[in-house]
């Protein structure tokens, strides 16, 4: 069961200290932030602050310069230049990270099953009889029941991105990781995918989730991080954040999202 | 029907290609199939070297690439014709000093061993290069998403690159399939028995130049043909993910 107040329950992913930088540009000049189970963390802040390289960092898409990423306990362990240090337990933790991405990526020359079965059948290595069953009730919550056996290009983007959302769901994540899950979308297919993480939040499932819907984050979001040039400028409660910002950088963000 | 041959003056090259003998037609034949057997042998052999030199190319350190720079400059510019000689006398040469090194005596090369040896290697150079293109037309975001799930390097390859590759390898492998085909009747000159080598014995011996020779451009025509058909299926079925030109759902 989940605990009844989130800040009580266990951290399900932890952010300490991390840097990154491409070449000379440091792109994150030391974030930490922590998920606790059943959380949902916002990460909101203007074009090239860093959000995108931050949610690349925790599933070490990107090899971050300094910090340490801790995900349900563990920490991953680096060699001295940051990378991994061990290539399965980057595996099996990537495992437990979900990441659903702006441009959904979901293999084209898959069906939507198949999409949605694969990581199960080929990773976690459940059987097909059982991946599939899950992944058809997973469609079908994510309102595609009709659409397994078709290929993503012939969806729309809110159809791909509720069915990245389903293949994401199927490898049972610890922590859920979204950056701008509606920004590729047209506006009357944002309500669709927003629709289905809401869903997602009512439930408890961890997420931390980049994006620039603020009503969205604000109902949805028990924490918010504003980040500005790669650091954390200002966090808190959604309200507050949102609703009485104390940084003159956050109301000047805000002012213009709104 | 005997007299319609009669007629068009056919009856003598009818009975020149019959499969009975005093017929060569069962030469020709057998001498297609085992041009056959080596170009499946070599597209194959060359698809495998292909993979391997893609991938070296693409995500290798500097030395590897070097060197499969090295190997795809080489065999492409140099001829063919040539390319096989060297192959075929260096091959059969480095087998033989290996087998005196391990105190056997003289290996013989079996023909379709050693022509799948070399055209395979001629084929690796052009198919890495078409494999390399083909991956690097994969949508990064793909390969992205299976190494955020957690897939090891091998399933990666295995399950996302290869299958969505395969759809823009497929014109360029049709054409190194028909290159395979064609390229075994070099193998004519190291005196491997495939459908040229057997056409030029038949036509020689019964001075019937004409009638074996166009038989033999009919049977690479036929094969040609059939090539066609399949590599368009197969194409289809590679692209089955992607929405007909011009249009989308
Ligand atoms: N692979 C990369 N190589 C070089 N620079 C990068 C790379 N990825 C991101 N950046 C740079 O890092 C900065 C932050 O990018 P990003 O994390 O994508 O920002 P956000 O998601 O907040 O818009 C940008 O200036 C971007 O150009
Ligand atoms: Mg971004």
């Amino acid at each position: 069961m989940e605990p009844e107040h989130p800040h009580e329950a266990a951290v399900a992913v932890e952010v300490q200290d991390l840097h990154k930088s491409f070449g000379g540009l440091e792109v994150l000049r030391g974030v930490s932030l922590k998920a606790r189970r059943g959380e949902v963390v916002a990460i909101i802040g203007g074009s090239g602050s860093g959000k995108s390289t931050m949610l690349r960092c925790i599933n070490f898409l990107e090899t971050p310069s300094a910090g340490r990423i801790v995900v349900d306990g563990e920490p991953v362990a680096v060699r001295p230049d940051g990378a991994p240090a061990d290539r399965r337990q980057i595996e099996r933790i990537r495992t437990r990270l979900a990441m659903v991405f702006q441009a959904f990526n979901l293999w084209t020359h898959r069906t939507l099953l198949e999409n949605v079965t694969e990581v199960p059948i080929h990773v976690l290595k459940v059987s097909r009889r059982d991946a599939e069953a899950r992944a058809r009730a997973l469609l079908d919550r994510v309102g595609l029941a009709d659409k397994a056996d078709t290929y993503p290009a012939f969806l729309s983007g809110g159809q791909q991105q509720r069915a990245a959302i389903a293949r994401a769901l199927a490898v049972d994540p610890s922590v859920m990781l979204f950056d701008e899950p509606t920004s590729a979308l047209d506006p009357e297919l944002v309500g669709e995918v927003l629709g289905v993480i809401r869903d997602l939040a009512a439930e408890s499932r961890t997420m931390l989730i980049v994006t620039h819907e603020m009503a969205f984050a604000r109902e949805v979001a028990d924490h918010v991080v504003f980040l500005l040039d790669g650091r954390i400028e200002e966090e808190g409660p959604p309200d507050r954040v949102l609703g009485r910002p104390r940084s003159a950088r956050l109301r000047q963000f805000l002012g213009a999202v709104a | 029907m005997t007299e319609l041959l009669d007629a068009l003056g056919l009856t003598q090259s009818v009975a020149l290609l019959s499969l009975q003998p005093p017929g060569w037609g069962a030469n020709l034949l057998r001498g297609l199939a085992n041009s056959l057997r080596i170009a499946a042998g070599a597209f194959a052999f060359g698809l495998a070297i292909g993979l391997a030199g893609a991938c070296g190319k693409l995500y290798g350190g500097v030395i590897l690439r070097d060197l499969l720079a090295v190997y795809t400059t080489v065999i492409r510019a140099v001829p063919e014709l040539v390319l096989i000689l060297i192959l075929y006398y260096v091959g059969t040469d480095l087998l033989n000093q290996a087998a005196a090194a391990l105190g056997y005596g003289r290996v013989e090369l079996s023909g379709v061993a050693a022509g799948i040896w070399v055209l395979g290697i001629v084929q690796g150079a052009y198919a890495t290069e078409v494999l390399r293109g083909a991956i690097q037309a994969v949508p990064p975001g793909q390969l992205e998403a299976a190494r955020a799930f957690g897939m090891p390097p091998l399933t990666v390859l295995r399950r996302v690159t290869v299958p969505a590759m395969l759809g823009h390898a497929m014109p360029g492998l049709a054409n190194l399939w028909l290159i395979a085909t064609k390229d075994t009747a070099l193998l004519a000159i190291v005196g491997f028995s495939e459908l040229t080598l057997e056409t030029q014995q038949a036509a020689a011996s019964t001075r019937a130049y004409f009638t074996f020779f166009l038989a033999a451009g009919a049977l690479y025509l036929l094969v040609t043909l059939l090539s066609g058909v399949v590599f368009a299926r197969m194409e289809r079925w590679a692209r089955r993910g992607q929405p007909p030109v011009g249009g989308s759902a």
